[in-house]
């Protein structure tokens, strides 16, 4: 038999190793040659405080109690780990990116930094994680007696090593959990520590099941054929509890603290997760993989009525294997030991960012600018609250007196701790998720595991009668039977009860209430976090003085490590000197590397005092809506202008066209009434010369010549007359002799006098029915204008059997004669130029000087109508507009004031 | 003559994703798709023993077959689980498989 000496030294030994092991991982980490530490296998082993002495002794007790039920306790992680993309990849990022320090911390976080949510997640915790410390502490008792008990006299008093125990964890957690602040909240000499740990147990394990099946059972078929002839040889499994346990361990490996510190907080590289993905399921498997042998040997081995859950430790000793059972009770130690340091030391860190420090601080009034260093307070917290954390782990094990009352304790406790999930789950994929949706459900989920799970399981506090009949006689509140459902196994119901209404209070209320800004913002950041990488402008630093804030870094983060970061910052925005300016961006990542230290609603509400609490506010909010909604007035505004200017532009580029035309027009008839100028003249020279010098001529050839010299001086009169009259008309200065008529009259008068003296006048179809109009009009200048319309159709229409149709109708209050050849009308360009001076359609038809159109125009504006040329006929079509009698009389007047 | 004048106040070009995607990132996510719904699989599969219960004598399933049974499961989740560590490795340097959701 080992002698209790030599136990007792071999685990003084262990823990000696455990120390240097973390000592000099620290210092390699301190040194930056730490590579190896931050390899995916250290991260791997480093979860295995999953498994803590409860299952490294109770899977084999819960085996021979209940057969394969215990493995839905490895089951759950499997799926979290193996569906890590889901859920884990988002967790750990979040995690890395918010610089978040434990799972109150997250949900803080994510619910717009608020302390109270935090506080109650930190209870919560504490409150469900005290008791399960405690078991670790009775499972390494219980070790101890076992070996004790083989030793009587060693006088052995369970009392005083339990508390021997918990005090030395509770030195192990403070020396390396609490050495350094560090900013990534990091320990790399306790992931270690635990790392070492958890290769010990799961060697122990596998050295005791190799043994059960290769040394007593003879192979692995023979061991099958005893497992299956034991007590636990057939398969029956509760259905709701197999489902409910896979939930509660899938749900409580995420939520645990100790498992969000190592798989998020300590998390090096969000890469080491895919090679966790498989690697711990595998380290799960191989924990789990001779539980079953081990029990079932063990209750055909052992005595009637020895603890099964001791099997590990007593089925070795009893062959007489004193070296395995050491190594069991060295991987039962480490299993207890590793879990408890890193419960303890994420605990700590809740309890001192999101209880003591807000307390310190707000006892301390205006305190984060005071002088003192911050540091030690926090530091000091933790190690205070360590302390008081494995003390209550120790007074709840005396007082529930170490029996079976906490073999129970694992389940209550992953139940409770689950009571987080639909506040995490929630606010990692659905932004409508409130702070006060949160607070409402994890309230409902926690008084409910009170009510219906802890205080039932812990025997003296609830009476028989009280389970039976409820509160009061009330049936329906029986903390077994909720509602007066009975028959469910106590487990299943409760956790059914609480999880259901968690969530639905949970949904409910956030559905129901509205988030603060900096909650939308956050959660924003936290369902998104794959699209953000910057985190919400959360302050406005116009007031913040930059000292202030650096005093109170050096406090928080260490003198140099915070000039470094000043410094740094500074660069980054240019200036020389050590203080940057408090953009907000600056202030931002000074939160987030302050929250790496003390937690995100510490850190937000210390730069919040200094800052002057300018965080964002719905005004701030409402203000940047302002700004941009001005914005885009502003470049609507814009738009139109510049739109405006794009016409004005095309409209200047076509009256420059236009210029540009009519100046060539310009030129070209001034060529034109040279040349229309000349050639009389020339005539008149030639002949007045010859009459003049010819001596001797006849009567009749002077006649001739006179007659010729008369007529190209007439010619001369009546295109000066047209000139007359066009800047006449244009001036304004023209009479009008209004007069009535009728219409038909004015028109035989102009078709006459247009088509006299042509050798093939071209044919006029007319409708004499629609002519019968009444005109109060100047007729004279009317027909001047049908006239110039005539002729030019005589003129210039291509046809070979020329036809001018000329039809009358009134329209809208005028009288309108349109007048439409059958020739080829004129082209789409010169359309525009016609009505101009001097414009002559086509070069090789000369008749007149070009004006005959120009002054049509002016005589119709004159008489109150118009004259313009009509598109789309089968010819050459002009349509004469003309006031209808009863309005005619407005031009008149004009005419006679323009005299 | 002006110049033509900027189209003021249209929105800048949006990066917009493409609806088809290169064959290896087609593959890529298919591979995603697989890691999704392994853990789904893993559900289903350890649910099937529950249906095992057999009432009377001799009628029981040996727990040694439920054990081989889940046990294989699990082997079959860490397989899977490790050939898309292996696959998600090769595509370690690319950034967007990693930030699609």
């Amino acid at each position: 038999m080992t002698s209790v000496n030599l136990l007792i030294l071999v685990c003084i030994g262990y823990v000696a190793l455990l120390f240097g092991v973390a000592f000099i991982a620290d210092r390699m980490a301190a040194r930056g040659r730490s590579t190896w530490l931050r390899s995916p296998l250290v991260y791997t082993l480093s979860l295995s405080i999953y498994c803590t002495a409860w299952t490294f002794y109770g899977a084999v007790g819960y085996a021979a109690r209940s057969g394969l039920e215990f493995i839905t306790i490895y089951l759950g992680p499997t799926l979290v780990m193996v569906g890590w993309w889901w859920g884990l990849r988002k967790l750990v990022r979040i995690g890395r990116s918010q610089r978040v320090t434990s799972i109150a911390d997250l949900i803080s976080s994510r619910y717009g930094k608020s302390t109270f949510l935090a506080i109650c997640v930190t209870l919560l915790a504490v409150i469900s994680i005290t008791p399960y410390i405690a078991l670790q502490l009775q499972s390494i008792t219980l070790s101890f007696e076992i070996f004790f008990a083989a030793d009587p006299g060693s006088g052995f008093s369970a009392g005083s090593s339990v508390f021997w125990v918990a005090a030395g964890l509770a030195v192990f957690a403070i020396l390396f959990g609490t050495r350094n602040l560090d900013v990534n909240e990091r320990h790399h000499g306790v992931v270690t520590a635990i790392a070492l740990e958890a290769v010990v147990k799961l060697v122990a394990l596998l050295a005791v099941g190799i043994f059960v099946v290769w040394g007593l059972s003879g192979g692995v078929s023979q061991t099958m054929a005893r497992i299956d002839a034991s007590e636990i040889g057939t398969w029956q499994v509760d259905a709701g509890r197999w489902t409910t346990i896979t939930f509660l361990a899938a749900a409580a490996f995420v939520c645990l603290p100790r498992m969000f510190q190592v798989m998020v907080v300590e998390n090096d590289d969000e890469r080491h997760l895919r090679t966790a993905a498989w690697a711990f399921p595998t380290y799960l498997l191989l924990m789990s993989l001779f539980v079953v042998p081990i029990a079932a040997v063990g209750l055909e081995i052992m005595p009637e009525g020895s603890n099964p859950d001791l099997f590990v430790l007593t089925l070795p000793l009893s062959q007489g294997q004193d070296g395995l059972a050491m190594l069991a009770f060295l991987g039962g130690f480490s299993s207890a030991t590793s879990m408890v340091i890193v419960a303890a030391m994420a605990l700590s860190t809740m309890v001192s960012n999101h209880i003591v420090m807000p307390i310190w601080l707000s006892s301390r009034g205006g305190g984060a600018s005071q002088s003192g260093d911050v540091r030690k307070v926090v530091l000091m917290s933790r190690r205070l609250t360590i302390g008081a954390i494995m003390a209550l782990g120790y007074f709840y094990y005396h007082l529930s007196g170490g029996g079976a009352a906490l073999a129970a304790i694992g389940l209550i406790a992953f139940a409770g701790i689950a009571q987080i999930l639909p506040a995490l789950v929630g606010g990692l994929f659905w932004r409508g998720a409130t702070r006060t949706g949160a607070l409402a459900g994890l309230v409902t989920g926690f008084v409910l595991w009170l009510y219906t799970m802890l205080l039932p399981g812990m025997g003296n506090i609830m009476s028989e009668e009280f389970l039976a009949l409820g509160p009061f006689g009330i049936s329906w509140l029986r903390p077994q039977a909720l509602f007066g459902i009975t028959g469910l196994d106590p487990m299943v119901h409760s956790v059914m009860w609480s999880m259901i209404l968690n969530a639905t209070v949970f949904s409910v209320a956030s559905l129901l209430s509205f988030p603060s800004p900096l909650e939308r913002l956050q959660g924003a950041q936290f369902v998104n976090v794959f699209d953000h990488s910057a985190g919400p402008r959360g302050w406005t630093g116009s007031v913040a003085q930059s000292e202030d804030l650096m005093i109170m870094s050096q406090r928080i983060l260490g003198a140099n490590e915070a000039q470094a970061f000043f410094q740094v910052e500074a660069r980054k925005q240019g200036a020389d000197g050590h203080l940057p300016e408090p953009t907000p961006a600056f202030l931002e990542r000074l939160e987030r590397e302050l929250s790496g230290s003390v937690g995100a609603a510490t850190a937000h509400a210390m730069i919040g005092q200094i800052v002057g609490g300018s965080s964002v506010s719905v005004e701030d909010l409402l203000a940047v809506a302002d700004e941009s909604a001005q914005m885009l007035e502003y470049s609507s505004q814009l738009e139109i202008k510049s739109s405006e200017l794009s016409r004005t532009a095309r409209q200047l580029r076509e009256a420059n066209d236009k210029l540009m035309q009519i100046s060539h027009q310009k030129d070209a008839f001034l060529d034109q009434v040279s040349h229309e100028l000349r050639t009389p003249m020339t005539s008149i020279r030639a002949f007045s010369e010859i009459l003049r010098d010819t001596d001797g001529l006849k009567p009749s050839e002077k006649v001739r010549y006179a007659t010729i010299i008369n007529n190209e001086a007439l010619r001369l009169t009546r295109l000066l007359d047209d000139l007359l009259d066009l800047s006449v008309l244009e001036s304004g200065q023209v009479s009008l002799d209004m007069r009535s008529g009728i219409l038909a009259e004015v028109l035989d008068h102009a078709v006459s006098s247009a088509l006299s003296g042509e050798a093939a006048p071209l044919q006029v179809r007319r409708l004499p029915a629609s002519e019968n109009v009444a005109l109060l009009s100047d007729l004279d200048r009317l027909a001047q204008v049908f006239i110039n319309l005539i002729s030019n159709a005589q003129k210039y229409c291509d046809a070979f059997d020329p036809v001018l149709q000329i039809d009358v109708h009134q329209r809208d209050g005028f009288l309108v004669i349109d007048f439409i050849d059958n020739g080829s009308g004129i082209a789409a360009d010169t359309q525009a130029l016609v009505f101009e001076k001097f414009a002559r359609v086509s070069n090789d038809k000369a008749g007149g000087a070009g004006l005959g159109l120009a002054v049509c125009r002016e005589i119709m504006h004159r008489l109150g109508g118009d004259v313009r040329y009509l598109e789309g006929q089968a010819g050459g079509a002009f349509r004469v507009t003309l006031p209808s009698r009863q309005s005619s009389h407005q031009p008149s007047r004009q005419t006679t004031a323009a005299k | 003559m002006m110049p033509p004048p900027e189209e003021a106040g249209s929105e800048p070009p949006r990066p917009t994703q493409a609806l088809f995607l290169e064959r290896q990132s087609y593959r890529r996510r298919r591979l995603v798709d697989v890691a999704r719904l392994l853990p789904l699989l893993g559900v289903l599969l350890l649910l099937v023993p529950l249906l095992w219960q057999g009432k009377g004598e001799g009628l029981e399933t040996p727990i040694s077959t439920a054990i081989t049974y889940v046990f294989a499961v699990w082997a079959l989740l860490i397989l899977g689980a490790g050939l898309f560590g292996i696959a998600a490795r090769r595509w370690g340097g690319d950034k967007r498989a990693d930030t699609e959701e």
